[in-house]
């Protein structure tokens, strides 16, 4: 029984400088997990994505889905990108943003299509925006209409980008929140790239380290935090606070190697 | 801080502009009638009187609707091939290098350079300075056109196809209002040129046209009505161009009121 999606021996060389992106990355990821991928800049954590998400192909080494292999973008997988900016359609109102993924699916009537965009717009909080262009919203309310827009597509994985990381700090805490019942929710699998320790800690049920480049797995840990998470209990608990301690000095280790490596 | 209401239009708006204007042609009707007595200055009420007669009897229309035809026909044919061109050299790298030395290599000629080739090959009638403006509004349109596909950031390719969007619906839903902005500041360049090869080439070669009228009325020393000529091309080449900004801001309303802000 092979796991639901595994990510085996990947590496990256880019061919124009020679250097290797990621190199001999393996793990899985079990259906409905929330898995985190975080490591120190430049080791290839937003490479490692695109690939797994099918938009660029590994120099060696496979991302397999229930078994088959992953070369193209496939309708179970939405990505969702950190530059919203760019991601969203300025020229599309929010809710043309949010149909643009299953407009030329389903071969469903504009108003069935229209319906499905509105009821997702409910669910990320966006109903009255449905008109709105993307520039007179503020940063999450952009990151919102991206997640609406791939959750409109039912996928069952979704790869986020530091999706957060443009977000006052406010703002990112809310969308945690939200992420994480939309998770329980849609029965999401979730793979979530960021550089916060601590957002990594706070959302996921596993987080894999990465070491500086080119990226390894240095090393993986389980989160034994109970759901629903809570912004001030979990962040207290004594098991987020020991496990945050262990990683950071694992992380300042990564940092301290990949600058060694540079030296 | 107080200030007096005048000052503040006069600062403010672009009356100062008009007022400007009026005064100009007042000082060219003073000079014609007092200060140079000859043929070639006629006073403006003179202008006006002849610019009336032939709107009246109908030929200045004829004139405007035969140059309006022959530039808006050489002008969407320009826009259709640049647009199309333009999106496939600027969508498939390809189509790039194979096209893009040529295009440079054309690009420099000047318009009316074409005149004497064009003269050869499709004779004098109509067809030569309709291919004549098609062939020189096609530049700007192409060349914006492709710069702005290529300048599309990889993201939002990347976005849809993870959307599953085809390539047909990726150049519709993506690309081609991407590069609008780009397009569209094309697409003004080019209708500036286009009038001005229309004029050129009805002065050249021709039997009906505002350069045909404007040169022949000069030819037969009709100055008041040579005048007039040019007069109606003032108002036809402005309200043209109004009428472009004002389609251009309803068609990338999204990009004029999102560029003032800063975008990351």
């Amino acid at each position: 029984m092979p796991d639901y999606l595994e990510i085996d021996r990947l590496s990256k060389q880019f061919s124009t400088h020679g250097r290797a992106a990621c190199k001999d990355v393996s793990f899985a990821v079990g259906q409905k997990q929330f898995v985190a991928l975080i490591g120190p800049s430049g080791c290839g954590k937003s490479t490692l994505l695109h690939i797994i998400a099918g938009l660029s192909a590994p120099s060696a080494g496979q991302v397999r889905l229930k078994g088959e292999t992953v070369t193209s973008p496939r309708p179970e997988i939405m990505y969702v990108f950190q530059q919203y900016t760019k991601s969203i359609f300025p020229w599309k109102t929010v809710l043309e943003n949010v149909c643009l993924g299953i407009k030329y699916r389903q071969r469903a009537p504009r108003k069935k299509i229209e319906e499905i965009g509105h009821q997702q717009l409910k669910v990320v909080g966006l109903a009255p925006y449905a008109d709105y262009y993307p520039y007179q919203l503020s940063g999450g309310m952009q990151q919102r209409v991206a997640i609406a827009r791939a959750l409109a597509r039912r996928p069952e994985i979704l790869l986020m980008d530091e999706p957060f990381s443009a977000l006052d700090a406010m703002m990112r805490v809310e969308l945690q929140d939200m992420l994480l019942w939309l998770w329980q929710d849609f029965g999401l699998t979730i793979l979530f790239v960021t550089h916060d320790l601590d957002e990594a800690l706070y959302v996921a049920q596993r987080v894999i380290m990465l070491s500086a480049s080119p990226g390894r797995i240095a090393e993986i840990v389980d989160v034994p935090l109970p759901y629903p998470r809570n912004q001030v209990q979990t962040r207290r608990d004594p098991v987020y606070l020991e496990l945050r301690g262990q990683l950071y000095d694992l992380m300042v280790k990564q940092v301290m190697a990949g600058r060694a490596e540079v030296a | 801080m107080k200030s007096n209401p005048i000052l503040r239009w006069f600062t403010t708006t672009r009356g100062s502009g008009v007022i400007l204007i009026v005064l100009l042609l007042c000082f060219w009707q003073f000079s014609a009638l007092y200060l140079m007595d000859t043929p070639t200055w006629p006073p403006v009420t003179r202008i006006f009187a002849a610019w009336f007669e032939n709107i009246a009897d109908g030929t200045l229309i004829v004139h405007l609707l035969a140059t309006l035809w022959r530039q808006m026909l050489g002008y969407w044919l320009a826009v259709v091939l640049g647009i199309g061109l333009g999106l496939a050299i600027g969508y498939y790298r390809f189509a790039y290098n194979l096209l893009e030395p040529l295009i440079e290599l054309f690009r420099p000629i000047p318009g009316p350079a074409y005149l004497p080739v064009l003269v050869l090959f499709v004779g004098i009638g109509n067809e030569m300075k309709v291919v004549l403006i098609l062939v020189a509004s096609l530049f700007p349109i192409l060349l914006n056109t492709y710069s702005g596909v290529r300048s599309i950031d990889p993201v939002q390719f990347d976005t849809a196809r993870t959307l599953g969007l085809t390539t047909f619906q990726t150049l519709r839903e993506v690309v081609l209002p991407a590069a609008s902005p780009q397009i569209l500041t094309g697409m003004r360049i080019s209708l500036a040129i286009s009038l001005i090869l229309a004029i050129l080439s009805e002065m050249i070669v021709s039997n009906d046209g505002l350069g045909y009228f404007t040169l022949l009325a000069e030819r037969t020393f009709k100055v008041p009505d040579m005048y007039a000529g040019i007069f109606t091309l003032v108002i036809f080449g402005y309200s043209l161009n109004r009428l472009f900004l004002l389609c251009e801001a309803q068609l990338i309303r999204w990009h004029q009121e999102s560029s003032g802000r800063h975008e990351t």
